[in-house]
C-alpha cells in the first residue's frame, strides 16, 4: 500500500479507508495539511482530501454553496466575492501562525471549526455548515443535514464532524450557508484602556443596539506587532460596525459618544478596518518566526479573559490579546511546560478550554493539546467515536 | 386519524410491573411527584400532534436535576423506557408517551438561575418557557431570539430537543445557534455538563447533537443560552400579492440582493382569511398572498432597508403595502401571524407539515402542495418562514372521519416527499416524533440511518430514551 492517499472520487476515497480498516492501518487524515500542527502529532499514512476539487453546487439566491472537501478555501471565497457573498464565520488563515505552507481547503476548515472575529454573531463555522458527506471508519459513504437552512431531520452529525479533526471520518463534500458581504465597515477605536477597563466597555458597546459585528482588545505590549492600520498610540479596544452605508454612518454616530465616557475615540474606515480585523483573525501577531513559541487559544466566558491574563502574567512570560470580547484570548508564553497553570487559573475562573496551537514537538508530546475533558463527557466522547471509527483509524491520538 | 403510525407494542412486563414501579418511584422521589390516577394521567395522553394519544405509565413531576438523575438510574436499572416533556406542544409527537413508559416532566423546573449580563447569557431550568426568558431581561434591552409560535407554553428543554426556530431566526439561527450550554442526565442517571459560557466547547461537540435530539440522548435539565441586545426599532411591514408565484420571487430576489430582513413570513389566502377572522389583525382579503416583512435597527437603518424591499415588491406585481405606524400594529400584524395554527385550530382540526426546501423551490413546492391536496380532496392554508424556505401547510381535515383523516395522512406525506424530492428535508423546525419517523428513509439511505442510530447508541444503549420516535420501528439496529 501506499505511504500516501490521495483518493480522486469519493469512492475512491471508501475504498481505501475500507482496506485501511481491514488492515487496521493507521491514517493521518489532512486536506491542505496547514493547520497539522493543532493537537497531538498523529503518527499514520499520509491520507488527503485535496484531489476532492470542486464547487459543486452555488445559487446565490439560495445563500448556500456545495463544495467538495478538497477545495482550496482561496477558490470558494473568489467565487463568493463574485456574487457579493462570503462565508459569515471569517475564516481565518493559519499559515503564518503556524509557520506552514499549502492551500487551506474547505474540508480542513470545516474540521477545525475555524471561526474569525465575527464568531459571537454570526456563529462559528459548525453553525453555517447545513450538509455533510463523509467516509466514516468502516468505509461506508454516510450523508448528513442537507443544503437548507434548517433541518432538524434525524441526528446533526453534522455538527459532530465539525471540529472533530478528521478523527471521526473523512470529509468529502460540505454544504454550507453563505451570507451577503456587508456593503462597508467602521471600527469603533477606544485609546488608552488596560484589560479590565477594556472588557467593561466591549460588554457595554455589545449591550447596544449597535449591532456590533466584531469586539477586540489589543494590549499595549502587542500594538506594535500588528500594522499602524490608522490606529492611535496605546492599547486599542476596537469595536466593528457592518452593514449599508446609511446604516454603519448611523450606528458609529451613536457609539461613539456612548463610549466616550470609557476613553479617547476614534473611528477607522474600510481599507484601515479591513486589514486590521484580518490581522485579528489570521493572529498575525504571533506569527511563527522560527522560535517555535508554545500559542495558546483560550476560549473562556468574555468576562474571564483579562482576569487569566492578570493572574498569569505575575506568575510567567506571557503576551497576548482579546477577540470574541475577551472570551478569546491568543497567548504566546515565553515558557514551556505551563499547561496546568493555565487550565487551573480558568478552571477558578469560571471554566472554558486552553488549547495548545502550536509548540515544539517535544512540548506537544508532553503536554495535552485540548483541554482534558471531565470523566462522564469524556466516556461519551470515547463511545462515540468507537460508533463512527471503530477501528480507530482516523487521526489515532489527535484530539489526546 | 387514520393511526396508520405504529407505537411499540407495550412490554407486558412492565405493565404487569406497573403497581410496584409506582410504589419504588413514590419511596424515593417527594410527595407529589409521582402522577398515576386515570385522572390526572390523562393530560399527558397526547401533545400538539392530538391525532395519536397513549395513555403513560406513570408520570413524574422532578423539581431538580437529582431527582431526574435518580428516576433515570431506578428506570435504567429496570430496563424501563423514559419520555421526556415539556410543555407538550409537539407538533410531532415528540412528548406522545407510550402504556409502558415513565414520563419525565420538567413542567416544575422552572426557574432562571441566573442572568449574566457581562456575558449575554441567562442559565435557566429546562421547564422556564421560551417566553419567560426575554421576559425577564426585556426590561435590561435583551431578548432570547428562538421564536415559536408556541413560544408562550413551550419550554427551552423541549425547544432544545427539537432545536425549535420561530419565524426571526431568518436573521438570529436557531436553538442550536443560541445554546452555549446544558447541563442533561444521561439514561443511567449520570449527570454531565456539556459547553458553559464560553463560545466554544472543547472536544467533540456534543451539545451539537444533543440539540435536535429530540430526547434521545439524555434529559436536559438546565441550559445556557445567549441573549441578544434589543435592537433600536423593529417595524414589520405587509405586501400582498396577486399571485402566490410574485410573492415567492419577491422573496428570492430580496435574499438574493443581499438583503436579509429579520422575518420574511408568507401566508396564502385561506391562511389570510383564517388569521384575520380571529386576530383582526387589518390584513388584506383582497389578496392571494402575503408577505409580513420585519426589519429591524435606526429608523434610517429601516427606512433605507425597506425602500430597497419595497423597490423589489413593486417588481413583483405588490398590490398592497401596509407599513405599521405603531408598536400596537406592529404587535397585531405578528398576533395574526403567530395565532395561525390556534385560528386554523377553531375552524378545522389540521395537521402542519414542516418541510424546507431551497428558496428556489418554493413556487413548484406550492403548486405541487396545492396539486396533491386537491387529488385528496381536502383543503390546505399555507403560512411559513419563506425567508428560509421553512414551508407549514396546514391539511384541514375533519378528526371524526377515518377516511378523510387517513387521506390527510397520506397527503402529507406526500408533500413531505416532494420537499425532499426539491432538495429539502421532511422538518425545519418541529422535529421527526412519530409523525415523520417513517418517512426518515425517503431522506436518508440505511447507512445513514444506520450510523445516526449507532450513534443514539452511544448515549443510550439500551434504547429506553424516547425510543418510539425519530428512526423507523423497522431495521434498528
Amino acid at each position: 500500500m501506499a505511504d500516501i492517499y490521495e483518493p480522486q472520487t469519493e469512492a475512491d476515497a471508501a475504498a481505501m479507508i475500507t482496506e485501511a480498516a481491514r488492515e487496521g492501518r493507521a491514517l493521518a487524515i489532512f486536506g491542505g495539511n496547514t493547520r497539522a500542527g493543532f493537537g497531538q502529532k498523529v503518527e499514520g499514512a499520509a491520507f488527503t482530501a485535496k484531489r476532492l476539487r470542486g464547487i459543486t453546487a452555488y445559487n446565490p439566491s439560495e445563500m448556500t454553496l456545495t463544495a467538495l472537501a478538497g477545495t482550496p478555501v482561496a477558490e470558494i471565497e473568489a467565487e463568493l466575492a463574485d456574487n457579493g457573498q462570503m462565508m459569515a464565520f471569517e475564516p481565518a488563515d493559519h499559515r503564518m501562525m503556524m509557520g506552514t505552507e499549502g492551500v487551506p481547503t474547505i474540508g480542513g476548515l470545516f474540521a477545525t471549526n475555524t471561526s474569525g472575529p465575527r464568531r459571537f454573531v454570526s456563529g462559528a463555522a459548525r453553525d453555517s455548515l447545513l450538509g455533510i458527506r463523509f467516509v466514516n471508519g468502516m468505509g461506508e459513504v454516510i450523508k448528513s443535514g442537507g443544503r437548507v437552512m434548517k433541518n432538524v431531520t434525524g441526528l446533526d452529525l453534522v455538527k459532530l464532524l465539525a471540529g472533530s479533526y478528521g478523527t471521526l471520518g473523512f470529509l468529502t463534500e460540505v454544504t454550507f450557508k453563505v451570507l451577503p458581504v456587508p456593503r462597508t465597515e467602521a471600527t469603533v477605536v477606544v485609546t488608552g484602556l488596560n484589560d479590565a477597563e477594556a472588557a467593561i466597555a466591549m460588554s457595554a458597546a455589545l449591550a447596544t443596539s449597535c449591532e456590533v459585528s466584531g469586539a477586540a482588545h489589543l494590549p499595549e505590549s502587542v500594538r506594535w506587532l500588528f500594522g499602524k492600520n490608522g490606529l492611535p498610540d496605546g492599547p486599542a479596544t476596537l469595536l466593528r460596525i457592518e452593514g449599508v452605508e446609511a446604516s454603519v454612518a448611523d450606528r458609529v454616530n451613536r457609539l461613539q459618544p456612548f463610549l466616550q465616557r470609557y476613553g479617547a475615540v476614534s473611528q477607522i474606515d474600510q481599507g484601515d478596518s479591513q486589514q486590521i480585523w484580518r490581522e485579528i483573525r489570521d493572529v498575525t501577531p504571533f506569527s511563527e518566526d522560527g522560535s517555535c513559541k508554545p500559542l495558546w487559544r483560550i476560549s473562556c466566558a468574555p468576562s474571564a479573559g483579562h482576569q487569566l491574563l492578570a493572574a498569569l502574567r505575575l506568575e510567567t512570560g506571557v503576551n497576548a490579546f482579546f477577540d470574541w470580547q475577551g472570551g478569546l484570548v491568543w497567548m504566546q508564553m515565553e515558557g514551556d511546560g505551563e499547561a496546568e497553570m493555565i487550565r487551573a487559573y480558568l478552571k477558578r475562573l469560571g471554566g472554558g478550554h486552553a488549547t495548545l496551537i502550536r509548540a515544539r514537538d517535544s512540548v506537544r508530546a508532553a503536554i495535552a493539546a485540548f483541554e482534558p475533558q471531565e470523566k462522564g463527557v469524556a466516556a461519551l466522547s470515547a463511545a462515540v467515536k468507537a460508533k463512527l471509527d471503530p477501528k480507530g483509524i482516523f487521526n489515532p491520538g489527535r484530539m489526546g | 386519524m387514520s393511526g396508520a403510525i405504529a407505537l411499540k407494542a407495550p412490554d407486558p412486563a412492565i405493565l404487569s410491573r406497573r403497581d410496584q414501579i409506582i410504589a419504588d418511584l413514590a419511596d424515593f422521589l417527594p410527595a407529589g411527584t409521582v402522577v398515576s390516577s386515570e385522572r390526572e394521567l390523562k393530560p399527558f395522553e397526547t401533545d400538539g400532534f392530538i391525532a395519536y394519544r397513549r395513555m403513560p405509565l406513570v408520570v413524574t413531576l422532578p423539581r431538580t436535576t437529582e431527582e431526574v438523575a435518580a428516576i433515570m438510574k431506578y428506570c435504567a436499572k429496570y430496563k424501563v423506557p423514559v419520555v421526556p416533556r415539556g410543555a407538550g406542544t409537539s407538533l410531532s409527537g415528540g412528548a406522545i408517551p407510550q402504556e409502558d413508559a415513565v414520563v419525565v416532566a420538567l413542567t416544575r423546573m422552572n426557574r432562571i438561575l441566573e442572568v449574566d449580563y457581562p456575558n449575554r447569557c441567562a442559565r435557566v431550568q429546562a421547564g422556564v418557557t421560551n417566553l419567560a426568558i426575554s421576559e425577564a431581561v426585556s426590561a435590561d434591552g435583551f431578548f432570547y431570539a428562538p421564536d415559536p409560535s408556541s413560544q408562550l407554553a413551550c419550554t427551552i428543554g423541549g425547544n432544545i430537543g427539537m432545536n425549535s426556530g420561530g419565524a426571526h431566526c431568518l436573521k438570529y439561527g436557531v436553538t442550536t445557534n443560541n445554546l452555549l450550554g446544558v447541563k442533561m442526565v444521561l439514561f443511567d442517571g449520570t449527570v454531565i455538563e456539556l459547553g458553559g459560557k464560553a463560545l466554544d466547547a472543547s472536544g467533540y461537540d456534543l451539545l451539537g447533537i444533543v440539540c435536535g435530539s429530540e430526547g434521545q440522548l439524555g434529559i436536559v435539565t438546565e441550559a445556557t443560552v445567549r441573549l441578544i441586545a434589543k435592537p433600536e426599532g423593529q417595524r414589520p411591514v405587509l405586501f400582498g400579492f396577486e399571485t402566490s408565484e410574485g410573492a415567492s420571487a419577491c422573496v428570492t430576489d430580496v435574499i438574493a440582493a443581499g438583503l436579509i430582513p429579520v422575518a420574511i413570513e408568507f401566508m396564502d389566502k385561506p391562511a389570510i382569511e383564517i388569521c384575520e377572522a380571529f386576530a383582526k389583525a387589518g390584513y388584506p382579503l383582497d389578496v392571494e398572498a402575503l408577505l409580513i416583512v420585519e426589519v429591524e435597527g435606526s429608523e434610517t437603518e429601516m427606512d433605507a432597508m425597506l425602500k430597497a424591499i419595497i423597490d423589489i415588491a413593486r417588481r413583483h406585481g405588490v398590490k398592497t403595502v401596509k407599513e405599521c405606524q405603531s408598536a400596537t400594529e406592529a404587535a397585531l400584524i405578528w398576533k395574526g401571524r403567530k395565532s395561525a395554527f390556534g385560528a386554523t385550530g377553531r375552524i378545522a382540526d389540521y395537521i402542519c407539515m414542516d418541510g424546507t426546501v431551497p428558496l428556489s423551490q418554493l413556487t413548484n413546492v406550492l403548486r405541487g402542495t396545492a396539486k396533491i391536496v386537491a387529488r385528496y380532496g381536502l383543503r390546505v392554508a399555507n403560512v411559513f418562514h419563506a425567508g428560509d424556505g421553512n414551508m407549514h401547510p396546514l391539511i384541514l381535515y375533519n378528526i371524526n372521519d377515518p377516511d378523510e383523516a387517513r387521506r390527510a395522512e397520506e397527503a402529507g406525506n406526500e408533500i413531505l416527499k416532494l420537499c425532499v424530492d426539491a432538495g429539502g428535508c421532511l422538518t425545519g423546525e418541529h422535529g421527526v416524533g412519530i409523525e415523520k419517523r417513517d418517512l426518515m428513509t425517503h431522506q436518508y439511505s440505511k447507512p445513514d440511518l444506520d450510523q445516526q442510530m449507532a450513534v443514539r447508541a452511544a448515549f443510550d444503549p439500551d434504547w429506553l430514551l424516547n425510543p418510539s420516535k425519530v428512526f423507523p420501528l423497522e431495521g434498528r439496529s
